[in-house]
């Protein structure tokens, strides 16, 4: 497309776009990341943004990021430190310099480098005029001045003008990384279809930028990522809320029920009920709720019901949900609770991510009150796992908590699509008029009792949340038999383990140390153990997504590794719950509680230390 | 849903019977709640539905314990919630004909979030409040009914808070259907169960109930044999509001905007002053008035006070779907996958 005077060609690269929460930098990423992954790499993304939906202009707590990382090499994290930062104003520089590259380049805003914004973002000198940032390859451009030259004859009015100055910086980056603009034309031409005059100013301004980066010749050089060599099929960007609410709806369908999702909305997990409730046309009924609790009871009681019910959440919601939990615990209803885990405790970090919820999801309820815990560990394998806590619940008759992040929640990955024949069916244990019901007689693989759903007839009975006799399901005080009941309740998630798979290592089944680690660490913790293993480190990964009950091997793995290090986004849950389990292996732990993922290069550096220590 | 032919061959015509179940009832010798559970099932066997299409869903306390005595689905979940898993199980089955039973507590306390947005959004179910003005599972607290200054175990100075009055906050909450009965009068609660029933949307049936061991005479003279007639308004749709021992007591629209009791006859007042009952009126305002009514100031209005046809939610949701469903291209979960940007990898 462009005539390059060098070319130098890159493994993968990260960008991150900033900018005020207005200024439109999520989009930014997001385009350029799906024009990325239609050219062929392998991307991860990860949006980072404030709290406040517009918080205070041109200040460090108002600033919007979006990281993105591409390569010609599988990509498992949205990578630690950016190889180029675009930064719309002083605040975005002074917030995200520390996550450059050293000799890095930054493209700055010139124009918003006035003395307004530089005190509002704390600087005491312009770091464009000093030599702050001598190390850098600095390029600054008139974002703002160049966008409203290019449009001053647009029809446009002055604020229409100005929102289109991501195109403009979205426009150099496409030169600098000889990207294509077709797609985010497309793009430009089905968002604005109503407003032509946008249509034409956006798109004006996207090649402004982009001619604007090859006369200045923005890089001595261009980069050059050549396409990933990735495994043959149809792909799509999906970002972990979607794909769970995807994987939720396959499960529906593969079970043959109609899928109920009660919800509140709540940061970050409010995209999964939305998502749902564009699917209509999927027959998905979305309810929404007055509060967390309302969320999960309506859920329950469409399952009473017979519909595939779903509740979907973040830490705080859960917290709320938890009486209820244990009525569908009690009464052995199927039902997927969806926590999408952010920073804690109560209002805490809620647009940051964590997986300080494990403990609460295991055990947070009121009496003894087991039930399955999984977790998805990537942006698209939310899809599996998703789908993978309808079919437990379905199977089993029991609720099931998915935990997810905000990290994976958020962040996004080219996903290979499936064929839905190619997911196992899911058959509920639905009793049919004429059976011979017993509300709590169990079937002997999975003790798990049928689900006779109101409207058949001659099946009519009761259930609550009072202790009931085994069998018969009436209400009952006597002793003897809560603890036969609770011995049940306990024995049923037990028997989950025979319908998950083993526990696979990547790695040597054998070396100096096992990095143990659950959920959304997944892409940090293999990008690190990788690099260790391809400089012949003694090191192997053990990550889990079955959390309750575990893989049948656990402790036939553990047993093979001289260190075993857990490393998670909390205190140490994790930890804790296997030193309760494994009494004889000694757990080291890393841990982290900063609202941000774990960056390989701190991995390493503590395996490298635990590696050489003796 | 109504689609039950009753009176065609083959189908056995049910009977109240045919709606108790096994379990032992274990509510308090000379309770109000017997008379209610006797209404109820006297109304179902009048009512067009199959047995099994019943789901009787409560939450917590006395009047909770409900669905274990009635052989029909049942499910008595948790304090408070008993509006939202009986909203829950109407969306998945708009077949289903829902019942709530709840008390004043479970209902207008812990549960007072979801009551007032089951009303909202007008899910076609039918809530039946017991409402005895105190808490009786936990053994005598005062309750969001209870009158100011009662004393209670919690109360031991008398209450310093104000009661609901459960038709104001359902009329505030938009409802659309709203009825009193009392729970010694099994004739007329059956009859506004099915007056409920019929409606399509939430509607209320609040029973005023006779706790005998925390509360009893809470609504002595609406239930006592010596002064109820006096005390009783039952209303019906175009009829006059004419009340009284000797039927000749009225109501009539006051100059200041308040209703007045009237004696007929006297003062020159005639049975053609007297205010007539339009329940399908959509105006709350008589509705409001007439619910407002306490003793001794005025009969307590029972009956059909508020009946106004509407639209339901569940109504909504299918057609909003089945109006989604012709005009989508995405007819399945592959067909949504392959939506949208996708690329190939060869």
């Amino acid at each position: 497309m462009s005539q390059k005077t060098k070319v130098i060609e890159r493994e993968e690269v990260v960008i991150r776009f900033s900018g005020d929460s207005g200024d439109g930098m999520q989009l930014t990423g997001t385009q350029f990341s799906d024009t990325s992954a239609l050219f062929g790499n392998d991307v991860a993304t990860f949006p980072d943004y404030p709290a406040e939906i517009r918080a205070p202009q041109g200040t460090v707590g108002g600033v919007s990021g979006f990281q993105l990382h591409f390569g010609h090499q599988e990509i498992y994290t949205p990578g630690d430190y950016a190889d180029v930062l675009v930064a719309m104003n002083p605040a975005a520089l002074k917030s995200n310099l520390k996550w450059v590259k050293p000799s890095g380049t930054i493209i700055v805003n010139e124009d918003s480098f006035t003395d307004k914004n530089l005190e509002k973002a704390g600087y005491e000198s312009d770091p464009l005029l000093d030599d702050k940032l001598a190390d850098y390859n600095l390029i600054k451009a008139k974002v703002t001045s160049l966008t409203r030259e290019c449009l001053k004859d647009s029809g446009l009015d002055q604020k229409s003008i100005l929102r289109c100055k991501n195109m403009f910086t979205l426009g150099m980056v496409y030169w600098m990384f000889d990207r294509p603009l077709a797609h985010s034309e497309e793009f430009i031409e089905k968002k604005f279809k109503k407003y032509p005059l946008v249509v034409d100013g956006n798109k004006k301004v996207l090649k402004a930028g982009y001619n604007f980066a090859k006369t200045i010749e923005a890089l001595p050089y261009n980069y050059s990522v050549a396409p990933a060599k990735i495994r043959k099929g149809t792909y799509r960007n999906i970002t972990g809320n979607k794909a769970t609410a995807w994987g939720l709806m396959a499960a529906a369908e593969r079970a043959n029920l109609e899928l109920f999702c009660g919800s509140y909305p709540i940061t970050p997990a409010t995209e999964i009920l939305q998502e749902l409730a564009v699917r209509k046309d999927l027959g998905v009924k979305t309810f929404q709720a007055e509060d967390e609790i309302a969320g999960i009871c309506t859920a329950i009681g469409a399952s009473f019901a017979g519909d595939f019910a779903v509740t979907t959440t973040s830490g705080p919601g859960l917290a709320l949900k938890t009486e209820a939990a244990g009525l569908a615990v009690m009464t052995e209803l199927p039902l997927v609770i969806v926590n999408v885990q952010r920073g804690g405790p109560s209002t805490g970090l809620p647009t940051k991510t964590e997986q300080a919820d494990l403990l609460q999801a295991i055990h947070g309820r009121s009496g003894e009150c087991p039930m399955p815990v999984i977790a998805a560990s990537t942006p698209s394998d939310c899809f599996h796992y998703a789908f993978e806590a309808g079919r437990i619940a379905l199977e089993h008759m029991t609720p099931v908590i998915l935990l997810t992040d905000g990290f994976i929640a958020n962040g996004a990955e080219p996903w290979r699509i499936p064929a839905m024949s190619d997911l196992p069916e899911i058959i509920a244990p639905i009793a049919k008029e004429g059976d011979d019901f017993i509300p709590y007689a169990r079937e002997d693989k999975r003790l798990s009792r049928r689900w006779a759903i109101p409207g058949t007839k001659g099946l009519e009975h009761r259930i609550g949340g009072l202790e009931k006799m085994d069998g018969d399901g009436t209400v009952s005080y006597v002793p003897e038999n809560h603890q036969v009941m609770s011995n049940i309740r306990k024995k049923r998630v037990e028997l989950v383990a025979n319908n998950i798979p083993e526990l696979k290592v990547k790695g040597n089944d054998e070396a100096d140390v096992l990095v143990v680690g659950w959920g959304g660490t997944y892409g940090h913790l293999t990008t690190a153990v990788r690099e260790l293993q391809k400089e012949e480190k003694s090191i192997s990964l053990a990550h889990f997504n079955y959390i309750f009950p575990l893989p049948k091997n656990t402790t036939e793995v553990f047993g093979r590794y001289k260190k075993v290090i857990v490393c998670e986004l909390n205190d140490g849950q994790f930890a804790e719950y296997l030193r309760s389990s494994f009494q004889d292996i000694k757990f080291e732990q890393h841990n982290k509680l900063m609202g941000l993922p774990f960056t390989v290069v701190e991995l390493k550096e503590r395996f490298n230390q635990l590696l050489e220590d003796k | 849903m109504a689609d039950t032919v009753l009176n065609a061959p083959n189908i056995k015509k049910l009977s109240a019977k045919d709606f108790r179940s096994d379990q032992e009832n274990r509510w308090c010798p000379g309770c109000g709640d017997h008379g209610i559970l006797n209404s109820v099932q006297k109304a179902m066997a009048e009512m067009e539905y199959k047995k099994e299409d019943y789901a009787v869903i409560s939450g917590i306390g006395c009047s909770s314990r409900f669905p274990y005595y009635m052989d029909t689905y049942g499910f008595h979940t948790i304090h408070g919630r008993a509006a939202a898993i009986a909203s829950g199980a109407k969306c998945a089955n708009p077949n289903l004909e829902v019942i709530q039973i709840s008390g004043d507590g479970d209902a207008l306390a812990i549960g007072g979030n979801h009551f007032i947005h089951a009303v909202r959004r007008n899910i076609d179910m039918t809530i039946i409040l017991f409402n005895n003005e105190i808490y009786g599972l936990t053994k005598g607290q005062y309750s969001p009914t209870s009158n100011q200054g009662m004393v209670t175990k919690t109360s031991p100075f008398g209450s310093i808070e104000e009661p609901f009055r459960p038709a104001q906050l359902a009329l505030g909450a938009q409802s659309k259907f709203y009825a009193r009965s009392i729970d010694t009068s099994i004739k007329l609660t059956a009859a506004v169960v099915q007056a409920a029933s019929a409606h399509k949307g939430t509607s209320i049936v609040e029973v005023l109930q006779n706790c005998v061991i925390y509360n009893d005479g809470a609504h002595a003279l609406v239930t006592d044999k010596a002064t109820k007639e006096e005390y009783q308004l039952i209303l019906e749709h175009d009829k006059p509001m004419i009340f009284g021992k000797e039927r000749n007591k009225g109501l009539i629209m006051g100059s200041n905007g308040k209703l007045v009791v009237v004696t007929i006859s006297e003062h020159g007042i005639t049975e053609g002053d007297v205010l007539v009952h339009d329940a399908h009126t959509e105006d709350p305002h008589m509705h409001w008035l007439l619910s407002s009514m306490l003793a001794p100031e005025y009969p307590v209005a029972l009956g059909v006070i508020r009946d106004v046809d509407s639209t339901s939610y569940d109504e909504k949701m299918v057609q909003q779907i089945e109006d989604i469903k012709a005009i989508s291209s995405i007819k399945s979960m592959d067909d949504l996958l392959n939506s949208g940007d996708t690329w190939v990898v060869d």
